[in-house]
């Protein structure tokens, strides 16, 4: 067994730390206040590769590992979960969907800008009657002589914004659960974006809500096979669970150093509060949490890098790590007290940004639903 | 033009030194490695000339095999190759820089760029000792380079304490590189990727036919003293003020 990183990926590691404790960290806090989306941030990571890295050379990608990528979107999420949720989403759900079933043609011309970093990608599969239930898909597709007329609305979409394209999922047909995905540009007539919603954290990232009307798309802007979007999306959330529990891992890092530091500064009773054994037991437990949590991402990587089945394992350390970020956020809080629930510390966002790790891509709820299923557990048919 | 940049591993700025009584080195185990600050500089301006005239921009590093990091990063970052002079032996600046001219001379170069000190023994000797070796002009400390590569001139500005001056000078040359030059880039991940199929030569020290034997020895480290506690004082500002001119007067001594 080795559990060593390989020399690019501790490289890759290592420049995505720099870039997030120069570039990124100045301003996190500024951004937060006045939930204000930086794409001038996202350009920045797209033009130093961060966007390619498990992508091939052919689209303008790194062909780095899917480990690489999980460390990169800790790291950036240490920093500012809310553009570590830009940069899982875009690569994980806007990029990956063309990356594994687009054609040649809809790589060239799309994914390729998107890991460029010229524009972003979103992912438009939650409605306001589709969430968890992703088979009650409501957005319609009617196939005309040309192509696809598209209506519809969708919610939540991370980056939609910035995009250049929308990957939207839709019902194909009346009367069958048939769901197909296609790719939808921006500016195509009758497609309407709008950011706007007030967060309680993730703040400064770009969250939209979408409408569809009478939007056209050529045919051959449908990805992958017509009736089978539900199935390719499940594959694709399954890729993003880790990217999720990366980004959870980084924000519980945080909690730890931000805990470890007061500590050993703030002074009670004649005494730094890192010498009560009150104050050590949260940390030691914070500090183990975030070793499993980093041990169980970094292995569902390690077997997606492999080709082996890895949904059962992306969704514990999704599950496992947003948990821990929850738990080390509000133990962090705890431990800086009165301080902690000011603005004037970073503890309080860590706790508002990691909420949102239970609920995104998959509520904790339905990753234990997963991982029954994959125990071979039915349910109610 | 082809620039040879020479770059020297170093423990992390953020590394906290340990040593044990005696000793004649500092710990190394599990210390963070990185390419000299100041090197990154070096490193930096010769990718910038090399995008403005072309040619090739070679590594040159001196150390053990650790040291293949801090060239691959340098090679990331976007230069051609590299030579690593090989050595698990403690030597000092002049030993370095015999063996460094050494390789350069076999390489052939138009410029010769590394920083103007390494932030480990901040002897600030290499650069300069190279160029002497090598009988060519140099440039210290400078913040500001311009490089006409028709002329085979070079317009430098260096830092002075409080002032600076402007050198000019012919090519081939070696500059030393100061904080202030320029920004060092981040090496795009493709970069990083493809660093690892660029040439590395590796060269024994004891092959280049250089005299190793150190003029510097290093009979102990010590590490600084413990600043003591600071003094607060306390009372009215009146009784203050008066014990601090008292004991800057009396004690520190500097009024």
């Amino acid at each position: 067994m080795n559990f060593d990183l390989t020399p690019d990926e501790v490289m890759i590691r290592q420049t995505v730390r720099d870039f997030a404790e120069n570039v990124v960290a100045p301003g996190a806090k500024d951004r937060d206040e006045k939930s204000e989306f930086s794409f001038d941030l996202m350009r920045q990571m797209g033009e130093l590769g961060f966007f390619g890295i498990p992508f091939s050379e052919e689209w303008g990608g790194s062909g780095g590992t899917t480990v690489s990528y999980a460390l990169a979107v800790e790291e950036i999420s240490r920093i500012d979960a809310s553009l570590g949720l830009g940069f899982a989403a875009h690569v994980s759900l806007g990029c990956s969907p063309l990356n594994l079933f687009g054609t040649d043609a809809q790589k060239h011309e799309y994914l390729t800008r998107a890991i460029a970093g010229t524009y972003l990608a979103a992912f438009g599969l939650t409605e306001p009657g589709a969430g968890s239930d992703a088979g009650g898909t409501a957005t319609f597709a009617e196939r005309t002589s040309d192509g696809w007329v598209i209506s519809g609305e969708k919610c939540y979409i991370t980056n939609a914004g910035h995009a250049g394209y929308i990957v939207a999922t839709a019902r194909t047909s009346r009367e069958h659960r048939r769901i197909s995905a296609f790719i939808v540009p921006e500016g195509t007539a009758g497609l309407s974006v709008r950011c706007a919603y007030n967060k309680l954290g993730m703040r400064s990232s770009e969250t939209c809500e979408i409408h569809f009307d009478q939007v056209h798309v050529p045919a051959d802007h449908l990805l992958g096979e017509e009736g089978k979007g539900l199935h390719q999306f499940l594959d694709i959330l399954d890729g993003g669970r880790i990217s999720i529990g990366a980004l959870s891992v980084g924000v519980a890092q945080a909690a730890l150093d931000a805990s470890i530091d007061y500590a050993t500064q703030r002074r009670q009773f004649g005494r730094t509060i890192g010498q009560f054994q009150a104050i050590q037991f949260k940390i030691a437990d914070m500090a183990m949490e975030v070793e499993m949590a980093r041990t169980m991402v970094l292995k569902a990587a390690w077997l997606k890098d492999q080709h082996r089945p890895y949904a059962k394992e992306a969704a514990m350390a999704k599950l496992f790590a947003s948990e821990a970020a929850m738990r080390a956020s509000n133990q962090a809080v705890q431990i800086y007290g009165g301080a902690g629930y000011m603005k004037d510390y970073p503890v309080e966002r860590y706790l508002r940004d990691a909420k949102l790790l239970e609920i995104g891509e998959g509520t904790s709820e339905i990753q234990r639903l997963v991982i029954a299923r994959q125990l071979g557990l039915e349910g109610d048919r | 033009m082809k620039i040879l940049v020479l770059v020297k591993q170093v423990p992390d700025t953020a590394t906290k030194i340990r040593l044990n009584p005696g000793d004649t080195a500092i710990q190394t185990d599990g210390i963070k490695w990185v390419i000299n600050p100041y090197d990154e500089f070096a490193i930096e301006e010769c990718l910038r000339l090399k995008e403005k005239a072309g040619g090739e921009v070679v590594v040159l590093s001196l150390g053990p095999s650790r040291v293949e990091e801090a060239i691959r990063q340098a090679l990331a970052m976007g230069a051609d190759r590299a030579i690593h002079v090989m050595t698990d032996a403690v030597i000092d600046s002049q030993v370095a820089a015999r063996a460094l001219a050494k390789v350069a001379q076999e390489e052939g170069y138009d410029l010769i760029v590394t920083g103007k000190q390494a932030v480990d023994d901040d002897q600030a000797q290499v650069g300069a000792l190279v160029a002497v070796e090598l009988g060519l002009p140099q440039v210290t400390v400078v913040i500001e380079l311009n490089v006409d590569v028709e002329s085979r001139r070079i317009r430098a500005e260096r830092e002075l304490e409080g002032a600076s001056e402007i050198v000019e000078l012919p090519m081939p040359a070696v500059i030393t590189a100061q904080r202030g030059l320029n920004e060092p880039r981040y090496p795009t991940l493709p970069n990083i990727m493809k660093a690892k199929k660029k040439e590395v030569k590796s060269v024994p020290l004891d092959s280049l036919g250089v005299d190793t034997t150190p003029w510097v020895r290093v009979e102990e480290l010590t590490l600084p003293p413990e600043r003591p506690a600071a003094k607060i004082l306390t009372g009215e500002p009146e009784e203050a003020a008066k014990e601090l001119a008292r004991l800057l007067h009396e004690e520190a001594k500097v009024i």
